[in-house]
């Protein structure tokens, strides 16, 4: 099976590499679209600013290619933000494939932003999550995030109720850090693997 | 809920993981790389390695030893020691690690902290803050503790997460190695005057240390190193102490 990692200069891929590996897997890092087109999964690593994201996703001409893709392609972190329509963060247009819009957490006393640690997965629906329960904890790390809608596939609350998986088709997006998360983020990349 | 994190952290000096009372006299507590995989394993909600020995002898952070670790461990874990400059902390992140604790290089010139953040996002810029209690007032030590720098530490946090830390690392240097309990209104006092998380450091001896530390000190994270290295207090045990005192934490 081939598996390719987005390369676009954005993000640390280099954990999402050696869990993949741990995994069994040879993933190629490559910003290349026909390798990109030909591989059996994408997988789309993301963290930093979405504006700059986005302006080294069109600087590699990835922002028309990632929406072509056919295969199982999943999103993480910034890389589940990028496939929707547009960010709080710094005004920015995104690629569009799902019709929400990323908004900023609100500060209290007892919701820190970042939203960063371990939380429990809600409303858990779809292939990425056989096998898991909501007593089950992954690893997060945003200051942004999606709303709830009819695109959401998991759920968590910080306070309120936001979009911690979504899917359209064959994109995937996790906004938490399944490489991070232990042995659950283990299973939800293995499950994605195994779509 | 995003649950209250438990984070072993190793000092590591020359490959070694090694933990001080109140920053000297070391004692040597084994291979990093083993330690890491056994605390993942045990339930660490995160790790911290710091290179104790990079800001004074001006060594590179190890890079090699944050590959290592990368390859095996499935949790997110932070580095610092001597880091000085955007190509230090660029190198770490590539190599695996998940955030940079930044001490020194952010006191000398602290528009470090907005450079770090624009160019890698604040959630990998932890500002590590080492206090001493002097003459009722906690003030900022620079230089793995040795220097003081005039600075109040309450002030110094909010400063530094309005210039884009993601977190905190507050250490107080007058309980770290005692056991006698976290700096608890020091904690408090942090963990109110900013949005971003503070992970508690310093003192940590009892499980109810730890209860007093995310109850009364409002902190969101403790990091601990000898009473996790010793097995004087294993993890799982005191993940279940902490959730039947009602503490919120990953199980």
């Amino acid at each position: 099976m081939e598996i390719a990692v987005v390369d676009y200069k954005g993000g640390n891929v280099q954990s999402v590499l050696f869990a993949l590996e741990r995994l069994g897997a040879s993933p190629v890092l490559t910003a290349d679209p026909e390798v990109l087109r030909k591989a059996d999964k994408v997988l789309f690593p993301g963290e930093g600013e979405a504006s700059s994201a986005m302006e080294a996703l069109r600087a590699a001409g990835l922002d028309l290619v990632l929406p072509t893709l056919t295969q199982p392609f999943l999103g993480i972190c910034l890389g589940m933000q990028l496939l929707g329509e547009h960010s709080e963060e710094n005004n920015t247009s995104m690629l569009g494939l799902l019709p929400f819009k990323v908004q900023r957490f609100v500060p209290d006393t007892h919701h820190k932003v970042p939203h960063m640690g371990w939380n429990n997965l809600q409303a858990l629906q779809g292939p990425l999550f056989t096998g898991l329960t909501e007593a089950d904890h992954v690893y997060f790390v945003h200051s942004y995030y999606a709303p709830v809608g009819a695109y959401t596939t998991a759920q968590a609350s910080h306070p309120a109720p936001f979009s911690a998986a979504v899917q359209y088709h064959n994109f995937y997006g996790v906004q938490f850090h399944t490489e991070k998360s232990g042995a659950v983020g283990t299973r939800i990349l293995s499950n994605f693997l195994a779509l | 809920m995003v649950k209250k994190r438990l984070i072993p952290c190793l000092d590591v000096r020359d490959g070694r993981t090694v933990k001080g009372i109140q920053f000297e006299g070391l004692r040597d507590a084994g291979d990093p790389v083993a330690l890491a995989e056994r605390y993942a394993r045990e339930g660490a909600d995160e790790l911290v390695f710091l290179d104790i020995t990079a800001t004074n002898q001006r060594r590179q952070p190890l890079t090699e030893l944050v590959r290592n670790v990368a390859r095996v461990l499935d949790i997110p874990f932070t580095v610092g020691g001597g880091i000085n400059t955007v190509a230090d902390v660029e190198s770490l992140l590539l190599s695996g690690a998940d955030k940079v604790s930044i001490n020194s290089a952010a006191l000398a010139r602290p528009a470090f902290i907005a450079e770090l953040a624009r160019r890698f996002g604040s959630q990998c810029v932890v500002v590590a803050v080492d206090a001493r209690l002097v003459a009722n007032e906690w003030q900022v030590m620079t230089r793995a503790g040795t220097v003081a720098t005039g600075r109040e530490a309450v002030a110094w946090c909010r400063e530094a997460a309005d210039l884009g830390a993601g977190e905190l690392l507050l250490t107080s240097m007058s309980h770290d190695g005692t056991k006698s309990g976290f700096a608890l209104d020091l904690t408090r006092a942090v963990s109110d005057a900013v949005a971003i998380p503070v992970i508690a450091s310093g003192g940590a001896g009892q499980p109810a240390d730890f209860t007093a530390v995310f109850e009364q000190g409002g902190a969101d994270a403790a990091l601990a190193a000898s009473i996790f290295h010793f097995n004087e207090t294993a993890l799982p045990a005191l993940k279940s102490y902490l959730h039947a005192a009602g503490i919120p934490i990953r199980q």
